[in-house]
């Protein structure tokens, strides 16, 4: 139980840790954000009200309304209740809304691409690393190449010779825009096909990686005693390869999915940059590009939790299949 | 990165040649002592070392070799051609010469992020774990903190408040090293942990040495393997994180390197006028160097994994008994008593 406990403990701190960045950052640096936001937001129509400045100079700094520590619990008092501000770019939306609304694009999209390569990448590393030394084997330095492209430049070739060559898949964006978005068969089915390319190109930058990883371990647990006694019980190869070696080779890439959704969702800010797709990466840039630091600090804040509550429950989890994790603490 | 300065201007193609012959010795006798320490070489180090010191020799030379970068001509977009070898950008840029400056850009941005991560890993993650106690617990919650908060986004937002005017090439090196050692750190600090406790160490605490002498005579030694891999695949990460930020205009101002490079190829769209020599040169040198990287990195985890270098022994012994069963006809160069490391090279040879 201490595991669970101490788990949900360092969390809380993460947490804490990365809201506190997210309000010294603005304050720490150079630049005068809550000027550049208002002009921003009296070239869209909105009245500057002293209120919406104070509530802007709470977000980013730059007023000096009260001491450092009274603005820090107000701060937080915000964030408890949900209030991000408003998005200046998509003015008068609040910036909540403007992230749930291009939530589902991100998680959809780099959720099935992230299980896919974890899948694929996991399968075929057990596969190869259970015969080392065979063609296959040998070509497994190969993989770093894909590990070293860069995801959105491989974006980029794949958009040039899928949809501008050969045409086959659409160039950009995330469904056809003649189709209404909701639950109908016809806009699902464009969605679907407009995730392709950018899915493709998560999956192809990411497999490497696992199958790495899981080809290693796999390499490394052929050497343990367990194996040799189970060839010595005069178990089938294939027992042995799927219940004895894989499954405990598997155990890191499971805690390695946790560590590398962070990366996933890094990578996956750029590809949504390339493909124009409506996700929230694309509106983390599109924040940037247009000084819109609300909701700037908004989409940081909802990437870096949702990553920390993956991070979470794949610990849990974590503990639950391997109980060594437990004891050892 | 500057320490390579070979008297002559060799092209990538020369370097390239003179570099073969040497990685390329058979048959040396066992090697010894600190030797042990050099990766054995292999065909995939050999590849890993020629696109590495290529690529690094292509961005210290090639500058001085082409033309302005900036000029802009009245030839936009013309493909690959003898005058212009990669071809022109939309203003009549010539690609092969941003190329050699953009690639000498990319290289000091990493190999900067590289040493700047390698010392804040190393600070938190040996000397916390060599302190032990309090330190040691903040060190680790330091890192681990950082390790799960997603990077790039970081990096994005910090880069957003910096001011264009003010975001210098060193920004963009401290951002990039800040968000990226945490990881580094933790394997350290484990590996410290298990060097920590051994007798030699203890017996030179006893004899009274000061900390950082036993932190650098007697544990950073055993650490090196593992410092040197995790140096490069900073490297990497600095080059494809500056690549990324760059790519989304966020890079260092005034400064050229392959994510500018993309920047304005995307920008001036390259993708929909089918200009591919003008975004797929600069993507490919990020690649085939990380992938380099990646090669050298295999044979430094040979050292810090001595498993994985009995098992490459191993598998040539076998494959050398299944070749002389099947007969001397097809037999290479490799005689029986070849299974000393230097040998090596026949084993990835053709089957």
């Amino acid at each position: 139980m201490s595991y669970f406990l101490r788990k949900l403990g360092f969390y809380a701190v993460a947490l804490w840790a990365a809201l506190t960045l997210n309000f010294a950052i603005p304050r720490l640096l150079p630049g005068d954000p809550v000027d550049i936001l208002l002009a921003k937001l009296q070239q869209r129509g909105g009245t500057v009200s002293p209120e919406t400045r104070e509530a802007y100079a709470l977000l980013l700094g730059g007023d000096d309304t009260g001491p450092l520590w009274s603005q820090y619990l107000d701060y937080l008092k915000n964030l408890a209740r949900g209030d991000l501000g408003v998005s200046v770019s998509y003015y008068p939306a609040k910036v909540s809304d403007v992230i749930l609304s291009s939530l589902p694009w991100t998680v959809v999209l780099v959720g099935v691409a992230t299980v896919l390569a974890a899948l694929l990448g996991v399968l075929l590393g057990a596969v190869v690393g259970w015969r080392p030394g065979t063609w296959l084997d040998s070509l497994v330095p190969a993989t770093t190449l894909l590990a070293a492209i860069p995801y959105f430049w491989l974006a980029l070739i794949l958009t040039y010779l899928l949809a501008r060559v050969l045409g086959w898949l659409p160039l950009q964006g995330g469904y056809d825009v003649a189709l209404t978005p909701g639950w109908n068969t016809p806009f699902i089915l464009s969605a679907v096909r407009y995730a392709t390319l950018p899915a493709l190109t998560i999956v192809l930058a990411s497999v490497g990686g696992w199958l790495l990883g899981m080809r290693n371990m796999m390499v490394s647990t052929l050497s343990e005693d367990y194996v040799l006694t189970a060839e010595a019980k005069g178990l089938s190869p294939r027992k042995i390869r799927r219940s004895y070696a894989a499954r405990n080779a598997v155990l890191p890439s499971v805690a390695g999915f946790a560590i590398s959704l962070g990366f996933v969702v890094s990578g996956s800010v750029i590809t949504e940059q390339v493909f124009s797709y409506p996700g929230i990466g694309g509106r983390l840039l599109g924040a940037v590009t247009n000084n819109d630091y609300a909701l700037m600090q908004g989409v940081f804040l909802f990437i870096t939790l949702a990553v920390l509550g993956a991070n979470l429950i794949v610990d849990l989890l974590y503990g639950l299949i391997d109980p060594r994790t437990r004891a050892r603490h | 990165m500057t320490n390579l300065t070979p008297a002559s201007a060799p092209t990538v193609a020369d370097a390239a040649d003179t570099l073969t012959p040497t990685t390329g010795p058979t048959g040396r006798p066992a090697r010894a002592g600190w030797r042990m320490l050099l990766p054995s070489m292999t065909p995939w180090l050999a590849l890993g070392l020629v696109l590495v010191v290529g690529i690094t020799l292509f961005g210290i030379i090639a500058v001085y070799l082409v033309g302005d970068p900036k000029q802009i001509r009245d030839q936009g977009l013309t493909p690959p051609s003898a005058q212009f070898l990669l071809g022109t950008t939309q203003t009549g840029q010539d690609v092969l010469a941003q190329l050699a400056h953009a690639t000498r850009g990319s290289l000091q941005i990493g190999v900067l992020v590289g040493i700047l991560t390698t010392a804040l890993s190393a600070f938190f993650g040996i000397y916390g774990a060599y302190r032990g106690g309090i330190v040691d617990e903040a060190f680790s919650l330091l890192s681990n903190v950082f390790l799960v908060i997603p990077g790039l986004p970081l990096v994005i937002v910090i880069s957003g408040f910096v001011p264009r005017e003010s975001r210098g090439v060193w920004t963009i090196v401290v951002v990039l090293a800040l968000t990226s050692w945490a990881a580094s750190a933790r394997v350290l600090r484990a590996q410290t942990l298990s060097v920590r406790n051994r007798d030699y160490v203890a017996a030179s605490k006893v004899a009274g040495e000061k900390p950082w002498r036993v932190i650098v005579v007697e544990i950073l030694p055993n650490l090196l393997p593992v410092i040197a891999s995790q140096f490069v695949f900073a490297v990497i990460a600095a080059i494809l994180g500056e690549a990324g930020l760059a790519f989304i205009g966020l890079g260092a101002s005034n400064s050229a390197t392959l994510g500018t490079m993309l920047f304005y190829a995307q920008n001036g769209y390259a993708l929909s006028l089918g200009a591919w020599w003008w975004f797929v040169p600069p993507g490919l040198i990020i690649a085939l160097f990380g992938m380099g990287l990646s090669l050298v990195n295999f044979s430094i985890d040979e050292i810090i994994n001595p498993k994985l270098r009995n098992l490459r022994r191993h598998r040539r012994r076998a494959r050398q008994v299944a070749r002389t069963q099947r007969g001397p006809a097809r037999r290479r160069t490799d005689a029986p008593g070849a299974g000393s490391p230097g040998a090596n090279l026949s084993e990835e040879s053709p089957r």
